[in-house]
């Protein structure tokens, strides 16, 4: 368990130290939402309306930010071989690089949600529920952009070719998150939500250690 | 404790880097591989490390422990592993956990990383960066040493410390499997030499 923890560290820590990875996406999300209502005009009740679904989609491109070089640097150091070396499943350590980006993207996405539904006049009744369905849905897009991620990794630029191959992926993510956040905390669609996670959490690693271990061979 | 590389042909693509190479090294050897450059130095040892498939022919590895080649191994690409943003000694403490391992500030002093330990990867020069990464190998105790051009950058007294390890390594009953252009002093040693051996398809 020793590398996975020490692997799950590290990219936190190189994810805060950089800059790169959680000030940026947390900083695209806020402004998004900030821009949006300057976009949209006074009408309070369009907002409203609006609010979860463009609350979703800014997580969703917001993770999109820092998933390009999520395994990408590694490769391109040399670090991605010594995992090799470590004793541990790759599906373990490529486990906990993912949950490290979810912890330095996803988790402050969603802390920050209730401010960003403020600014878009989302009722504070639906607070919990978007709240609740950005946790559950978030380490999703996490999980299935980095099986993407792991793919266009060995590409020079390959984060545009990373956006059109991740963004499809997350639609079911997106349409039951926005519509659990736009239904309330006893939504059928947060269970839907939760259920995409799990199923990513299972396929996702697998996924990326093949894609990786094209490159590295 | 014996590696055996039998019959092992090594393709890239189309091209064929080695065709029929046999090599055995037991307890205690230094194996050199030599060859022009793109001959197949790295892909030879990233094939014994179990990065690459061997087109043909198998890797086989005998040691008293049960363990597997992936634990015994430690492999030094031509790439040095080091995130700019992190400290040596973090990169270090980090291969640790990773690598298994006993006390950093051994390893720092054994390769004089005494005054860097504690400035970021990314401001070190190339020799510095190469000795960080040489460190490794005092971390984790791994009885087969694949190293790929070790010495690139180093200096002379850098060359000298690696020769140091690879001598004390190999009187501790360890492999070193080496690609250099250098002469080490190293002594008797082994050789495999790819330049002959090539051939295009």
């Amino acid at each position: 368990m020793k590398p996975i923890l020490a692997l799950f560290l590290r990219d936190v820590r190189l994810s805060l130290r950089s800059g790169g990875g959680f000030g940026l996406s947390v900083g695209f999300f806020v402004l998004v939402a900030v821009l949006l209502p300057l976009g949209i005009g006074r009408d309070l009740v369009l907002l409203e309306t609006l609010a979860p679904g463009l609350i979703w989609l800014a997580a969703a491109l917001a993770a999109l930010l820092s998933l390009d070089h999520l395994f990408q640097a590694d490769l391109e150091d040399g670090s991605l071989d010594q995992f090799f070396f470590a004793g541990e499943p790759m599906e373990l350590l490529i486990l906990s690089k993912i949950a490290a980006h979810w912890v330095t993207t996803g988790l402050p996405l969603a802390i920050a949600a209730p401010l960003l539904a403020l600014l878009l006049n989302l009722d504070p009744l639906h607070w919990p529920a978007l709240l609740v369905s950005l946790l559950l849905g978030t380490p999703a897009l996490s999980l299935i952009g980095a099986a993407t991620a792991a793919l266009t990794s060995g590409l020079r630029r390959g984060g545009l070719l990373l956006s059109l191959l991740a963004l499809p992926l997350f639609v079911p993510t997106l349409i039951f998150g926005a519509a659990a956040a736009n239904r309330g905390l006893g939504a059928p669609e947060l269970l839907v939500c939760a259920g995409i996670s799990l199923v990513a959490l299972v396929l996702a690693p697998l996924a990326a250690h093949a894609a990786l271990r094209l490159h590295v061979s | 404790m014996t590696l055996n590389l039998r019959n092992i042909t090594c393709a890239r693509g189309d091209t064929v880097l080695c065709r029929g190479l046999n090599m055995k090294a037991a307890r205690g050897e230094v194996v050199l591989v030599r060859g022009p450059n793109g001959s197949g130095k790295t892909s030879l040892l990233r094939l014994i490390a179990g990065l690459l498939r061997p087109a043909e022919g198998d890797v086989q590895w005998s040691s008293e422990d049960a363990d597997p080649l992936s634990l015994m191994t430690h492999y030094l690409g031509h790439l040095d592993a080091l995130k700019p943003a992190l400290t040596v000694r973090e990169t270090l403490e980090f291969w640790k956990d990773l690598l298994g391992g006993r006390d950093v500030q051994d390893a720092i002093e054994a390769w004089h990383l005494d005054a860097l330990a504690d400035l970021p990867c990314g401001i070190l020069s190339a020799g510095q960066r190469r000795r960080v990464a040489l460190a490794r190998l005092d971390l984790a105790p791994r009885p087969l040493w694949l190293l790929d051009e070790p010495t690139g950058p180093l200096d002379d007294a850098g060359v000298a410390l690696v020769e140091n390890a690879v001598r004390r390594h190999c009187r501790e009953g360890g492999i070193a499997i080496i690609a250099t252009h250098r002469s080490l002093g190293l002594g008797e040693t082994q050789a495999v030499d790819l330049s002959a051996k090539g051939q295009s398809q």
